[in-house]
């Protein structure tokens, strides 16, 4: 565009717009017009626009600067995303400040936790006063294991191992902890859950043991008081009626370091935070947690709204995950455990101690593939009940009082039988575990099936999709991660709500019955004369009275 | 990985030989490994290829054993149909038939009257369960696409990834699919909306409410979101970088009893 107009005949350049004519060729630039022409064009540039404080020259420097710097691909396509991300840049500067501040925070803080892992504990001297009085309690090596694992594709990543590998390292440090297995992760709706099993030193159970005991006899104190007000009740006539409904008596949990609370279970939401120790599992929390599928939202504390009412909170229900998984998905090859006294077996109370056999030889590992007879069980199965043994719950209440055993043989006779639940005996193969319709309840496959010589025996179960176990000749391990659930083919449908109540037994006082109509009423007034009147004329004749 | 399944070093090899071959060979401009689904006696091993197009239909290969991979057909809406109907885990073989039967009487007697038998096989129940999977829970980060005017979708080459506290909110991430929701929101949300970008369906409104689980791992250094929907889908994203991805790791089932773990 040629700022000049049409050259007037007696002006200097006149001719010069002709094509062929013109300035550029001459090469003679005529540099007033130009310089003016440059500077309309560049004050129209540099007008600020009125609604954001921008001027067009700045922003066209700025975006030819950038693309100078970066230099990207094809970037008359994206010219427009660039020019808006200039004009964006301008606002982010003055706020840019305080965002970092923010941001600093979470992420900090978990690296700063994650660091204090790997700061070795000080004072040497009473780590070595510690091992040499209890004996080096053992450390799992979770890389090792979790090595093998990588061989079937299953695990976390090397960091998050070696996270968990201190962390555990902290738990023995801090608890009296005999012997510890990294059990594996739950993932939750907000945190996930990695699980450390655990037993605990020997001194440290009995301590737990006195603290429950007391609170079971102050809970018995409790019963024999309501007990008696009961019987007060029962004399009265003129109550309400009282509820003929008795709930069923309470199984009591097993002793800790027997049946499902074999093991103590730490958690924590991620390695680097505290352990928190999971309560002991009661039987009615299995038998519930059986009825309900619930996510876990990875806080402790979180209630459990279900129906049947879950007795307890989200701590309670982890832990009974983690009972019926245990003791539905933990196998080591068989033979490598036995029994402790093989001549003394009773079903009820032994099966429960089992130790290594040292005679143990290993299988290879493509027989541990094809059959399932080379892996066993070695935790004991939950019965319906809720426990591993099963007790019988009439027996435990006529130690509490002794009014109540009349009732209470008067039921058994009465036919509430309550037989007495076996489960399979403690190292059952697991070829005998049964799948649910077409599928097996388990899954083996080796490794790797190039190289032969190296490969790892690996279980997968069917039924707690998510327990995986391998085996390497001596080496096994059991392991869980998932979401905490079992597998059931069909959908999980929840228990119905119970039957409506009565309220009051129906009897005569509160059935209603249909009024007497007249002429009953006057055939009853006309009885009831007629025998008034025969027995005043027995009386009369007695009396010689006056009668009608 | 933080969902402990993950691929063995041998897998990892395998796939990294196989998969630019298959870009060779089928002639894909980007090719990923999308999953993982487990069958009782077996594994699939699934990929997926792309044209220049990302928005069109995807193809799909699977392998059993990482190192050969066969196509499979794009679903067809009978397939999905059917495969609705098929309950229980796969099994692990291609070729393995489902009697439909037993399961669904009315469908079995259309078959037959089509002159087909009352079977589904394995493979088509794999490719349908696959297309709902992305369908369902295929996931991308909001800004990471962009449509064009043309009505093509491209990536996004300036994105820079979203900051931390986008990162935590379910509807800074977008289902690439055809949307649905989209046209239903109200004039004023719309107006906040940015064409180009915001043309897929958010997260926020999936039904039921609550079913994806956000997490941030590694103390925020990573996003990861998990459907509970389909057990096994995990998305990671980075913040403030341009790394994203879902991948499925699992048995290939609906989780139907959804409602009932909320």
């Amino acid at each position: 565009e040629r700022g000049h107009g049409p050259y007037q005949p007696h002006e200097p350049g006149y001719g010069l717009d002709q094509p062929g004519y013109s300035p550029y060729e001459d090469q003679i630039p005529d540099p007033q017009a130009r310089m003016l022409a440059i500077k309309n064009a560049k004050a129209y540039l540099l007008k600020t626009s009125t609604r954001s404080g921008l001027n067009l020259y700045d922003h066209f420097a700025n975006v030819l600067t950038k693309i100078l710097d970066e230099q990207p691909t094809n970037t008359v396509d994206i010219i427009e995303d660039i020019s808006k991300d200039v004009k964006w840049a301008q606002f982010r500067k003055k706020m840019d400040t305080l965002r970092d501040e923010h941001l600093i925070l979470p992420t900090f803080e978990a690296a700063e936790k994650c660091k204090a892992l790997f700061v070795k504990e000080g004072g040497e001297e009473e780590r070595e006063e510690v091992e040499e009085e209890m004996g080096q309690p053992s450390l799992p090596n979770v890389m090792e294991t979790a090595f093998y694992f990588e061989q079937a594709g299953i695990g976390l990543s090397k960091d998050e191992s070696y996270y968990i590998l201190l962390s555990l390292k902290n738990l023995i440090n801090v608890q009296p902890i005999q012997t510890c297995r990294f059990w594996g992760k739950i993932l939750g709706l907000e945190m996930n859950y990695i699980i450390a099993e655990v037993q605990l030193r020997e001194g440290a159970e009995e301590e737990e043991t006195g603290e429950e005991g007391e609170e079971t006899t102050a809970e018995g104190e409790k019963e024999m008081g309501e007990a008696e007000e009961e019987d007060e009740e029962k004399e009265k006539e003129a109550g309400p009626p009282k509820s003929t409904y008795k709930p069923p008596p309470e199984i009591p949990k097993e002793a800790n370091g027997t049946g499902t609370n074999k093991y103590v279970y730490f958690v924590c939401n991620e390695p680097g935070k505290p352990w928190v120790k999971l309560p002991p599992v009661t039987p009615a929390q299995i038998v519930c947690a059986r009825k309900i599928k619930k996510f876990f939202t990875g806080r402790l504390d979180a209630p459990i709204v279900s129906f049947p009412p879950f007795p307890g909170n989200e701590a309670n229900y982890l832990r009974a995950q983690i009972a019926r998984i245990s003791a539905g998905t933990h196998v080591s090859p068989t033979g490598f455990y036995q029994f402790a006294n093989e001549d003394e077996e009773e079903e009820e109370e032994g099966g429960d101690t089992y130790e290594e056999n040292p005679e143990f030889e290993p299988p290879p590992v493509a027989e541990m593939v094809e059959s399932l007879t080379t892996w066993a069980h070695h935790v004991k199965s939950i019965l319906k009940q809720g426990r591993c043994v099963w007790i019988n719950p009439s027996q435990k209440s006529e130690e509490n009082e002794e009014e109540e055993d009349e009732e209470e043989e008067d039921k058994e006779e009465e036919g509430e039988e309550q037989q007495e639940e076996r489960g399979p005996p403690l190292l059952t193969l697991i070829s005998e575990d049964e799948g649910m319709k077409d599928i097996p309840a388990w899954t083996a496959q080796a490794s790797t099936n190039l190289i032969p010589q190296y490969s790892v025996a690996i279980l997968q179960s069917n039924r707690w999709p998510g327990a995986y176990a391998f085996a390497s000749g001596r080496k096994f391990e059991n392991i869980y991660f998932g979401w905490g659930h079992k597998y059931s083919p069909e959908s999980h449908t929840p228990a119905l709500p119970l039957p409506v109540q009565a309220e009051f037994p129906s009897g005569p006082g509160i059935t209603e019955t249909v009024d007497p109509t007249v002429e009953e009423e006057m055939a009853f007034k006309a009885a009831q004369e007629e025998a008034l009147a025969e027995a005043e004329e027995e009386e009369g004749e007695d009396d010689e009275g006056e009668d009608d | 990985a933080g969902g402990g399944a993950g691929l063995s070093p041998e897998r990892r090899a395998a796939l990294g030989a196989s998969l630019p071959l298959v870009q060779r060979d089928y002639r894909f401009e980007r090719v990923w490994f999308w999953g993982c689904i487990q069958g009782v006696r077996g594994a699939y091993y699934i990929a997926q290829g792309l044209g220049p197009d990302r928005a069109a239909p995807r193809s799909r290969l699977y392998s059993l054993n990482c190192l050969d991979w066969s196509l499979l057909t794009p679903a067809t809406k009978e397939m999905l149909a059917l495969a609705e109907q098929v309950k229980g885990r796969f099994q692990g073989d291609p070729s393995f038939e489902y009697n439909l039967a037993e399961i669904n009487a009315e469908a079995a007697a259309r078959l037959i009257e089509g002159g087909k038998e009352p079977v589904i096989k394995e493979e088509a129940r794999l490719i349908a369960t696959i297309e709902q999977i992305d369908r369902a829970v295929g996931i991308v980060p909001r800004g990471a696409f962009v449509k064009t005017p043309l009505g093509s979708v491209h990536e996004n080459r300036h994105f820079e990834g979203l900051s931390l506290v986008e990162a935590k909110k379910l509807s800074s991430y977008f289902h690439f699919t055809e949307p649905v929701n989209l046209k239903n929101k109200t004039l004023l949300e719309k107006a906040d909306l940015d064409p180009s970008t915001d043309f897929l369906d958010s997260l926020e409104h999936d039904i039921p409410r609550g079913s994806w689980s956000i997490q941030l791992e590694k103390g925020g250094s990573v996003v990861v979101l998990r459907s509970l929907l389909w057990l096994g889908l995990t998305f990671y994203h980075v913040p403030r970088t341009k790394q994203f991805g879902y991948v499925y790791f699992g048995t290939g089932e609906k989780n139907l009893d959804l409602p009932f773990m909320l």
